[in-house]
C-alpha cells in the first residue's frame, strides 16, 4: 500500500491531468482555459495535459453556470473521476452564476452541486490565474493522497 | 449491420462545449443526426425585464465570449436606431475597427480548433500563437483579452491614441508575415487535404433552402455578407465578400483563412481614415416601438429583435446566432459521411452553443 501510494504522488506530482467540461459558460473561461495549454502560457511544461476522459483525469476544471439539463452531466462526470481529485470552478460565472445569476435556467454556481476546491474568480479570469489555480490544485492532490484519502 | 445509435457529446474531447448529437449509423455512415439542446441555456433574453438598457450591453457581451464586442456593437446600434441617435463617426471607426479585431481571433481561435479536430497540434498551437497577439491588442486597447467591453449606447468607452494605432498597424504586419508562413502548411499538406476535401459538402442551392449563414454560406460560392448592410463605417470602406465554389469542410477553412487577411485590410483602411472628433454622445430617454437589427459575426449574420415600451426595459430582446441558423445545414451535411469525420465536419461550421442556446 505504501509502494502504491508514494508511485501515485509521484504520478501525480510530475503529471496532473486535468478533464475540463463547458457548463453553460459563455466560451471565455473555456477559450482562456485552452489557451493555458497553448505555447504562450504553456501548462504542459508541469505535466498538465487536457484529457477527454473522465476516468483518466485528477483535476476536474468546470466553468460557467449550472442550469437544470447539465447538473446532471456535471455530477456524472464528478462520479466518475477516480479519488483522489480536486475541484476547479474558473470564472464568476461558476462560482455564483455571475451575470446570470437572475436568469430563469439558471441554478447557480458549481458548488451547488458539487463540492469544490479551488474558486478562481474574474470574467473571465486571466490565463495566469488560471495557471495558478491549477498549480495549487496539485499541491491539494499531493495532501489528499498523504492524508491516505484514496 | 442493423441500425446504431451512437451517442455524439455533451462532454467530447474535440468541442470545447456541450452539445449533443444522436448519430444513427449503419456501417460506419451516418444515416441521421439529430442535434439536442439545451445544455448551456441560461435564458439570458429575459434578463432584459429586470436589467435596463444600458446594463444589458454587458448581458449581451456575454451571449458568446468569442465575439462578445459584436453582439454589444449590434444591440448598441439597433437601440440607437430605434431612439434615432446620431454616433459621432469616430466612434463608428473605432466600432468597426475592434469589430474586425474581434473577428480575426475568432477565425484564428477556429483555424486552431479544426487543425486539432483532425490531430495536427502543432498547427494548432501555432494558430493560437498567432492569435494571442491580437489578445495582447485588446488588452492594451480596451482592457480585457476577451469580453472587450467597449461599446456603450452613443458611441464608444474608449478611444485609441496615435502611438496605440501605430502599434496595432506594426502588429498587424507581423501578424500577416506569420499568417504567410502557413499558408502553405493549410492548402498543400497532404493530411489536411485528405481529411477536408469532400468531406461535409453543401451546394448553394442547398445552402440557401436550409438558410446557412456566413462563411458556410460563402463556401458554398454565394456572395453574403451581412457588412454590405453597411453599419458601423463599412459603408466607407471598401471590401468584397470571400467566396469558395466547393461547399466542403475545405472550402469553408479557404474563406476563414483568407477572411483574415480581409480584416487586416478593413483595419488599415478604417486607421488610415478614422477622423477627428467626439467619441460619445450623451443618450438620454428610453426608446419605444420595434426594431431588427443584422450585423456580421465571424460566423455569419446575427439578428436581434427589440421591443421596446418607453421604459428603461426592454419588453422583449429575441437573439437569433448564426449557429442556429446553421445546425439544419450541418444535419444534413453530417448524413452520409463516416462516422470520423463527423467532428471535422461538426467544427467546419464553427458551432458556438453557448450563442445558440443563450
Amino acid at each position: 500500500m505504501k509502494f502504491i501510494k508514494r508511485l501515485l504522488l509521484t504520478g501525480i506530482k510530475k503529471s496532473p491531468w486535468l478533464l475540463h467540461f463547458d457548463c453553460g459558460s459563455c466560451n471565455g473561461c473555456d477559450i482562456e482555459t485552452l489557451a493555458v495549454l497553448t505555447p504562450v502560457y504553456d501548462a504542459e511544461r508541469f505535466g498538465v495535459i487536457n484529457v477527454g476522459n473522465p476516468k483518466h483525469a485528477d483535476i476536474f476544471l468546470v466553468t460557467g453556470t449550472v442550469n437544470r439539463k447539465n447538473q446532471e452531466i456535471l455530477n456524472n462526470l464528478y462520479l466518475q473521476i477516480p479519488e483522489p481529485k480536486v475541484i476547479l470552478a474558473v470564472g464568476t460565472c461558476a462560482l455564483s452564476g455571475g451575470i446570470f445569476a437572475e436568469a430563469p435556467n439558471v441554478i447557480g454556481g458549481v458548488d451547488k452541486i458539487i463540492p469544490v476546491d479551488i474558486y478562481i474568480p474574474g470574467c473571465p479570469p486571466k490565463p495566469e490565474a488560471i495557471l495558478e489555480g491549477v498549480l495549487k490544485s496539485v499541491e491539494l492532490l499531493e495532501d489528499k493522497v498523504k492524508n491516505g484519502k484514496i | 449491420m442493423p441500425k446504431t445509435i451512437i451517442p455524439f457529446g455533451p462532454q467530447h474531447p474535440v468541442l470545447p462545449e456541450p452539445l449533443h448529437f444522436s448519430l444513427t449509423v449503419e456501417d460506419e455512415i451516418v444515416q441521421e443526426a439529430i442535434p439536442g439542446f439545451g445544455y448551456v441555456h441560461r435564458g439570458l433574453e429575459k434578463l432584459c425585464e429586470i436589467k435596463d438598457i444600458h446594463k444589458m450591453i454587458q448581458v449581451v457581451e456575454r451571449v458568446c465570449g468569442i465575439c462578445s464586442k459584436i453582439h454589444a456593437l449590434c444591440y448598441c446600434e439597433g437601440i440607437e436606431q430605434m431612439m434615432g441617435v446620431e454616433v459621432p463617426p469616430r466612434a463608428k471607426y473605432l466600432r468597426t475597427i475592434w469589430s474586425e479585431l474581434h473577428r480575426m481571433h475568432s477565425h484564428l481561435l477556429w483555424l486552431g480548433l479544426f487543425a486539432d479536430s483532425f490531430g495536427f497540434e502543432s498547427l494548432f498551437y501555432h494558430f493560437w500563437r498567432i492569435r494571442e497577439k491580437i489578445l495582447d491588442i485588446n488588452e492594451k486597447t480596451a482592457g480585457n483579452r476577451i469580453i472587450v467591453s467597449v461599446n456603450i449606447l452613443g458611441g464608444v468607452k474608449r478611444d485609441l491614441s496615435t502611438e496605440d494605432q501605430k502599434w496595432i498597424l506594426a502588429e498587424l504586419k507581423e501578424i500577416e508575415n506569420k499568417l504567410e508562413e502557413v499558408k502553405d502548411t493549410l492548402f498543400k499538406d497532404y493530411t489536411i487535404s485528405k481529411r477536408t476535401k469532400g468531406k461535409g459538402i453543401l451546394s448553394a442551392e442547398e445552402a440557401l433552402y436550409l438558410g446557412a449563414v456566413g462563411p458556410v454560406l460563402r463556401a458554398s460560392g454565394v456572395a453574403q455578407d451581412c457588412r454590405q448592410l453597411q453599419y458601423a463605417a463599412f459603408s466607407e470602406l471598401d471590401f468584397e465578400p470571400v467566396i469558395a465554389q466547393e461547399g466542403d469542410s475545405f472550402a469553408r477553412m479557404q474563406v476563414r483563412y483568407f477572411e483574415l487577411f480581409q480584416s487586416i485590410d478593413l483595419i488599415r483602411q478604417a486607421l488610415s481614415k478614422i477622423p477627428e472628433g467626439p467619441i460619445s454622445v450623451k443618450v438620454k430617454g428610453y426608446p419605444e416601438g420595434e426594431n431588427v437589427f443584422r450585423v456580421e459575426q465571424p460566423r455569419g449574420e446575427v439578428f436581434y429583435y427589440f421591443k421596446a415600451n418607453g421604459s428603461k426595459f426592454l419588453d422583449r430582446l429575441r437573439i437569433r446566432t448564426p449557429t442556429f441558423a446553421n445546425v439544419p445545414a450541418l444535419a444534413k451535411m453530417l448524413t452520409g459521411i463516416e462516422l470520423a469525420d463527423v467532428p471535422v465536419v461538426i467544427l467546419s461550421i464553427d458551432p458556438c452553443i453557448s450563442c445558440t442556446e443563450r
